[in-house]
């Protein structure tokens, strides 16, 4: 590559792979539960400790799962695929070897689309493989002081690995087919794909070369990133480095390096980076895995709607924006919340925006999803029928939901015990319109004086003083009398 | 000794249930045999470990259990002995090895279970070479098996301890295992029967893997009756195995009394060669006369890939007992090396002082063997080989052939010592064993006579999971020597 170039003349390239844990109920070898913070050692079992004699079986659900994300990227589904043993020694790893998938992978040739919105450019953005294999420990260097400690429980949990092609033009570009892919493994139930408690893991491979060209020059490898601002601000530091570098006529190593997310920057692995000489071998203890032409139709028909496709179906089904049919379809709990709730109101519009507005706003404020709040989609649909119906105004209705949150309760037993109810009774509505019109004598004098827009400063002042428990339309009615009669 | 050792487990069983024989008391018969076998100037050191006194309270149970008459299983209060690389809930499991030294299994291995199951009474562990790799139980860092007839010989190996075990009388039966003839070889040495089923015939679950595509646990008994017996209770549950076979159990003694009338026996020239010890020769000549006699059409085939076996099996072999042996890293289980603080010198050191040489020489051999750049040119082409040498065996058995004969091993019970400093002549002890193996077919070693006064194998292999032809011909060979011994010239 030529050093004569300015910065501007570069594209980064930029490939992922990606590991997600697989939404089982226990290990891929063997019969132990999978549990994110369980005690130490406590989820074990020979098989996963390595004990000497012990077994590995597979764990069907692990492949039906896989099989699902694979038709999900495109992926051609291997009907004959192997394990194979990656050997190295690490003290987290218990058999000395790393049960996974070589040279026959479960799956491979795969994309993904990607909108033209998102990122630069849409397009595909091609899956190299994906196959299965088992995670290892964990070591614990904070637990006792100078001292490393194993957790097992990790141990055999299984994976599913996806490798992109260097497709990805962008750091921003990068983020966004990670975020889809998340999308996407958490709808079809393949996986939780949280960063934090790691069951999504995120090394990249990055590159740069002139705009236009297709060289493939020099990469290095980023790792430790957690999270997908990380991911991008990690991409965009090696990119930029790498064109400096290369601005300036320094060659790049090939190397590994780490995020550190607190300095902002990326650094070689320390120490001497030792070659690696995995000696894979197909795994002795494993038969050949020979998926039948049923098991991956059936996995097939099993392949519940993809993001995109709910996407569209909302806005045809439902009536609503592309942008509302977006968001509401973000997470498939979200999505299927929406639909429950849409089912039992008239007006699905008013669904999608209680929804939307209202319910998310709720939890975005304690910090929980949707289906965290522990409000049932009948009983929101049943609040949204009584404001629709006029027995709450909208108000009050947004008071009603937080005392659902709060309590746990039903709409009605919340505007019980809260007296929240709408209050249309005359003698009640014209006490405070007298109160009101004896505190604001001036505002009585303009309004009628002309000043007719003032009407809504009275029905606010009203609403004010009766906690919002007015009903707006009666309400209009008295204060038109009042004031008319103060005429 | 008492007077019931060396009866047949099918005699055992009726005198057990007749009440002419405690269960109580073929245990403390058996244990006192063990005590005498290990005095002396020449120990016979057939075991490495012996069950505590749980043992005593089962065959207690036993014993009431018999005396109300009660349902029993098809082993119950018959005694065994378990070599020391397959896991028994709470004992010892050392694999012969110091680094395991101290380890006990916290689970029981399928096989050990069944046994259990049929009301077996599980003696103790018997000695080794270390981690199943050698051919003559020098290997094991915890002292050399002898040979029951000769002590100043070997018993073959790696399952000597096993062998002996039965050999001397000390338990009818023993569970060995086989990866390259381990169960055979020593039986042969031994005089005794040896079984290697069919590979996925009995699940490994809880054999400690020395290379996972060939081992197989396998029966040592002193006839082929009781070899069947306990063939018909280890086998079966695969469900801790993903290589064993779903294929249901038969009862492999129903056709132990059918005769060989019409069967084919294949007699392969690459397994009788010039040099072949004379006497060994012979034997084999007057067995296949023998069975000739008897009614079966004996053919001349040729078995051509034999020539790459032993070579073939060791870079099988080795490579998979390299990433084996990865886990005894002292991180966990076993041995570690006092005084060290890296990570690394932990493995370094623990596997240095832990492993023994021929250990350590296997580990270094796989591991060449798989790296990068050499794969292809060796665990590639052991492979390859390995798929060759099954052709010549499925196209020998798709001729007709049911069953092929062959001597158990190249020699007899060679002298302690002899061989040990020359791994390569002790490889080539299983010359004739590890295509088996390497094919994955079942074979059996049966005591055809003796040469120079030392026992001799007649090796018969079958097609897979035909165990039963396989079992049918050795009886019949078995019950014909027993009447009339062979003639050699």
């Amino acid at each position: 590559m030529s050093a004569s170039k300015k910065p501007s003349e570069y594209e980064p390239v930029i490939g992922l792979e990606i590991h997600v844990q697989l939404k089982t109920c226990s290990k891929m070898f063997c019969g132990c539960r999978v549990e994110f913070g369980a005690p130490p050692n406590t989820r074990v079992c020979p098989v996963c400790l390595g004990l000497p004699g012990a077994l590995p079986v597979v764990n069907e659900q692990a492949i039906e799962l896989a099989v699902l994300a694979a038709l999900a990227l495109n992926c051609e589904v291997h009907q004959r695929s192997v394990f194979a043993r990656k050997n190295y020694f690490y003290p987290d790893l218990p058999k000395g070897y790393q049960i996974t998938q070589y040279d026959r992978p479960l799956a491979a040739d795969g994309w993904m689309g990607m909108p033209e919105e998102e990122g630069q450019g849409g397009g595909r953005i091609r899956i190299r493989r994906l196959h299965v294999e088992e995670d290892s420990g964990k070591s614990l260097h904070d637990r006792f002081p100078g001292e490393t400690a194993i957790d097992l429980n990790r141990a055999g949990v299984p994976l599913a690995e996806i490798v992109t092609e260097p497709d990805l033009k962008s750091p921003a570009q990068a983020r966004a087919f990670l975020g889809r892919l998340r999308q996407t493994l958490e709808y079809l139930g393949v996986s939780d794909c949280n960063m934090e408690e790691g069951s999504l893991r995120v090394d990249a491979n990055v590159s740069v070369r002139p705009a236009g060209s297709d060289e493939l020059a020099t990469k290095t490898e980023v790792k430790n990133m957690n999270s997908f601002s990380q991911l991008e601000r990690a991409l965009e530091y090696e990119a930029a480095r790498h064109v400096a570098d290369l601005v300036s006529g320094r060659s790049i190593e090939h190397q590994t390096m780490l995020w550190d997310p607190v300095r902002n920057e990326a650094r070689p692995m320390r120490g001497k980076e030792e070659v690696h000489d995995y000696r894979y071998f197909p795994e002795p203890d494993i038969p050949t895995l020979d998926l039948s032409r049923k098991a991956s139709s059936r996995a097939a028909e099993r392949l519940p709607e993809l993001p995109w496709e709910k996407v569209q179906r909302f806005a045809v089904q439902y009536g609503l924006s592309a942008y509302d049919a977006e968001v509401l379809s973000a997470t498939r709990e979200l999505a299927d919340y929406f639909e429950a709730v849409a089912q039992n109101v008239s007006d699905p519009k008013r669904a999608s925006n209680w929804v939307m507005v209202e319910v998310l706003a709720v939890a975005n404020e304690l910090g929980v999803s949707v289906a965290k709040l522990g409000l049932e989609a009948e009983r929101l649909a049943e609040l949204i029928g009584l404001v629709s119906a006029g027995t709450l105004s909208h108000g009050l209705g947004k008071r009603v939901l937080r005392g659902m949150v709060r309590s746990g309760k039903s709409a009605d037993e919340v505007m019980e015990q809260d007296d929240l109810r709408k209050v249309s009774d005359g003698a009640q509505l014209e006490d405070w319109v007298a109160g009101t019109l004896a505190e604001n004598p001036r505002e009585v004098e303009r309004y009628c004086g002309g000043e007719e827009k003032l009407l809504a400063f009275f029905i606010g002042q009203v609403m004010r003083k009766s906690q919002g428990k007015a009903d707006p339309d009666r309400l209009r009615e008295v204060l038109k009398e009042a004031l008319g009669a103060a005429n | 000794m008492g007077e019931m050792t060396g009866l047949t487990v099918g005699r055992l069983r009726e005198q057990l249930r007749s009440r002419a024989v405690r269960a109580e008391d073929l245990l403390k018969d058996a244990l006192s045999g063990i005590a005498q076998s290990d005095a002396g100037e020449f120990p016979l050191n057939a075991f490495l470990a012996l069950a505590g006194e749980e043992l005593a309270e089962e065959a207690v149970d036993v014993d009431r259990a018999l005396d109300n008459g009660d349902e029993v299983g098809p082993l119950t209060g018959v005694l065994i002995a378990v070599k020391d690389n397959i896991c028994v809930r709470g004992m010892p499991t050392t694999c012969g090895s110091k680094i395991l030294e101290g380890y006990t299994s916290p689970y029981e291995a399928t096989a050990v279970r069944k046994l259990r199951d049929a009301g077996a009474l599980i003696v103790g562990k018997t000695n080794l070479d270390e981690f199943a790799m050698g051919s003559s139980t020098e290997n094991s860092a915890f002292g050399p098996t002898r040979n029951p007839c000769d002590r100043e010989r070997v018993p073959g190996g790696s399952s000597g301890g096993s062998a002996a075990a039965v050999a001397a009388n000390l338990v009818p039966l023993a569970l060995g295992s086989d990866t390259g003839g381990s169960v055979r070889q020593p039986a042969s040495f031994c005089g005794v029967v040896g079984l290697k089923p069919t590979y996925g015939r009995v699940s490994r679950y809880g054999l400690v893997a020395f290379a996972s595509s060939l081992d197989q646990i396998g029966p040592l008994a002193s006839s082929v009756e009781d070899t069947a017996l306990l063939l018909n209770v280890i086998t079966g549950d695969s469900r801790f195995d993903s290589t064993a076979s779903q294929t249901p159990a038969l009862d492999f003694t129903e056709k132990l009394d059918s005769d060989v009338e019409g069967l084919v026996v294949g007699v392969p020239q690459e397994y009788l060669p010039q040099d072949l010890d004379p006497g060994i020769a012979n034997l084999c000549r007057a067995a296949v006369e023998r069975l000739e006699k008897m009614g079966a059409e004996v053919r001349e085939i040729s078995l051509p890939n034999t020539l790459y076996a032993i070579p073939a099996y060791y870079l099988v072999a080795n490579a998979e007992a390299s990433s084996n042996l990865a886990r005894y890293d002292g991180v966990r289980y076993g041995l570690r090396a006092p005084g060290v603080d890296s990570t690394v010198a932990v493995y370094r050191e623990t596997r240095g002082i832990g492993f023994g040489t021929e250990v350590k020489r296997r580990i270094m051999l796989g591991t060449y063997g798989l790296s990068a750049g050499y794969y292809d040119e060796y665990y590639g082409r052991g492979q390859r080989v390995r798929q060759l040498i099954s052709d010549d065996f499925k196209r020998v058995f798709a001729s007709g052939v049911d069953v092929v004969f062959t001597p158990t091993a190249p020699s007899v019970a060679f002298r302690l010592g002899e061989r040990i400093d020359d791994p390569v002549q002790m490889y080539l002890s299983d010359v004739f064993t590890v295509t088996a193996n390497l094919a994955r077919a079942p074979a059996i070693s049966v005591p055809i006579g003796r040469s120079a006064g030392l026992p001799v194998g007649g090796q018969l292999i079958a097609r897979y999971f035909d165990e039963s032809t396989l079992l049918r011909v050795a009886h019949a060979l078995e019950v014909s020597i027993a009447g009339e011994p062979l003639e050699t010239a």
